[in-house]
């Protein structure tokens, strides 16, 4: 783990087919408070280019795109 | 020994159940189902009622005409669940006993979670779309928006369908030309599958319809007609459809059956609930990461049938397990469809869109009620 970020939390997607994921951050989002920083994991290939697009489109800031043991980590911060 | 089989929900998936263990389980069980209103309903053919293609009329019929003579049919309300003696508390009072419980308990809308979306229209019941389409009635030009609010909805490509229905109905009264029509989906894409949305989404363009992607609808203003998104963007309208949030049957929620919006976690393979070995749900019911269509109600309820049968019976567990299977039709407008297939190993393939799936689609609409329901279609 990147050490500098504090994750508040961890929605673990793996297995899941796209869009889920991606749903399921823009439900966190959609729940979470300003500030909050969450950790998506995802083994779907499509996350790799739908969750950063959704990010920039919803002007969140993506922090950290990790390759993991069969997944990947997408950390997101919640910036409005 | 006869069991008591008990199936909550006269949808697709819980008459073919009904009907399937009725059949083969012979004296083995007493099969019940409960359903509220006791009228069976088709509901892909909402979306042509929406468009004057379909009277609400030709969409319903009566459980009881298509269940099998074994079946016992109990018109009433399920209200609660109860794990620890087996047994479901009806609105009415009565208490039915089960062996093996099956919830077929589909999905609810509830638009009333999106502000100010109380007026907007949607397809989704019978009402909406008789509503819906008095508005079209009505309309005489204008910018009509097609928005969702949420993931999971019944029937992914239904929004795409109905632009497209939608665009073949304004040219038929010559509004084409006075009117926009705006799709805002959920994800950078027309829908969910991406194989199908590549196929589609140069026929949108070609017929004019504006997609604009990443929109998950937050909230509307019905006295300014706007509807803004999560994302934080704004589109302007004179006729809203928004495709409302789902949720699990209430009586799943009451009686802690499901997920935080209601989903039953159920086995993938087996559909059996994964806390209680004697409960099966299957349909848009179940937390299953697959589209809520009749189509998947109608491949898994063979699956749940085999399984409780072989318990019946004392037998192993049937090698018959659902595979993700979904085939289903999605219109494209000017007497074109396309279908899409897939299930947990095969991605989504869609073959180009013709008058041949159309009318495919068109047999099977008016074929249904003699063919799905009794479990002859495999």
């Amino acid at each position: 783990m990147n050490n500098t970020v504090q994750i508040d939390k961890t929605i673990d997607a793996r297995g899941m087919a796209c869009p889920g994921p991606l749903m399921n951050l823009i439900g966190a989002i959609r729940q979470g408070e300003v500030g909050q920083t969450f950790d998506v994991l995802s083994s779907d290939e499509g996350s790799k280019t739908d969750i950063p697009a959704w990010v920039a489109k919803a002007k969140h800031e993506l922090i950290e795109v990790r390759p993991d043991a069969g997944f990947t980590h997408f950390i997101v911060r919640k910036v409005r | 020994m006869t069991n008591d089989v008990l199936i909550i929900g006269g949808g697709v998936g819980g008459t073919i159940v009904a009907n399937l263990v009725a059949k083969e389980a012979g004296d083995r069980a007493r099969v019940t189902l409960v359903d509220s209103t006791g009228m069976h309903v088709y509901q892909p053919g909402f979306l042509y009622v929406a468009v004057g293609q379909e009277k609400p009329e030709n969409l319903s019929r009566e459980e009881s005409r298509l269940l099998r003579s074994e079946v016992k049919l109990v018109v009433d309300q399920a209200t609660l669940v109860r794990t620890d003696d087996h047994k479901v508390v009806l609105k009415s009072g009565k208490t039915l006993r089960y062996d093996e419980l099956v919830l077929a308990t589909g999905s609810r809308i509830v638009p009333e979670e999106v502000p100010g979306a109380a007026g907007a229209h949607n397809f989704y019941s019978m009402e909406g779309a008789t509503r819906l389409h008095r508005a079209l009635e009505q309309f005489t030009g204008g910018t009509i928006v097609i928005g969702v609010a949420g993931i999971p909805y019944k029937c992914p490509p239904a929004p795409v369908e109905f632009v497209f229905l939608l665009d073949d109905y304004l040219r038929a009264r010559r509004l084409r030309e006075k009117s926009q029509i705006k799709l805002l989906s959920p994800l950078n894409r027309a829908f969910t599958i991406e194989a199908t949305s590549k196929l589609v989404q140069p026929i949108l363009a070609e017929r004019g319809i504006e997609l604009t992607g990443f929109f998950n609808v937050e909230t509307v203003d019905p006295i300014n007609k706007t509807v803004t998104s999560l994302e934080g963007e704004t589109v302007g309208y004179d006729l809203l459809v928004l495709v409302p949030p789902h949720r699990g049957a209430k009586l799943i929620e009451d009686s802690k059956l499901g997920d935080a919006r209601g989903w039953i976690p159920v086995d993938k393979n087996t559909l059996k609930h994964t806390e209680h070995p004697d409960i099966w749900a299957l349909g848009d019911a179940t937390n299953i990461p697959i589209s809520k269509s009749g189509s998947v109600a109608h491949y898994e309820a063979s699956v749940a049938a085999d399984e409780i049968v072989a318990a019946l019976k004392g037998e192993a567990p049937p090698a018959h397990v659902y595979d993700g299977k979904v085939m289903c039709f999605l219109e494209t407008g000017q007497g074109q469809a396309t279908t899409i297939r897939f299930d947990y190993d095969h991605p989504p393939v869609s073959p180009n869109p013709s008058h041949l799936w159309h009318w495919a689609k068109a047999l099977f609409n008016k074929t249904y009620w003699h063919t799905v329901p009794q479990g002859r279609l495999p």
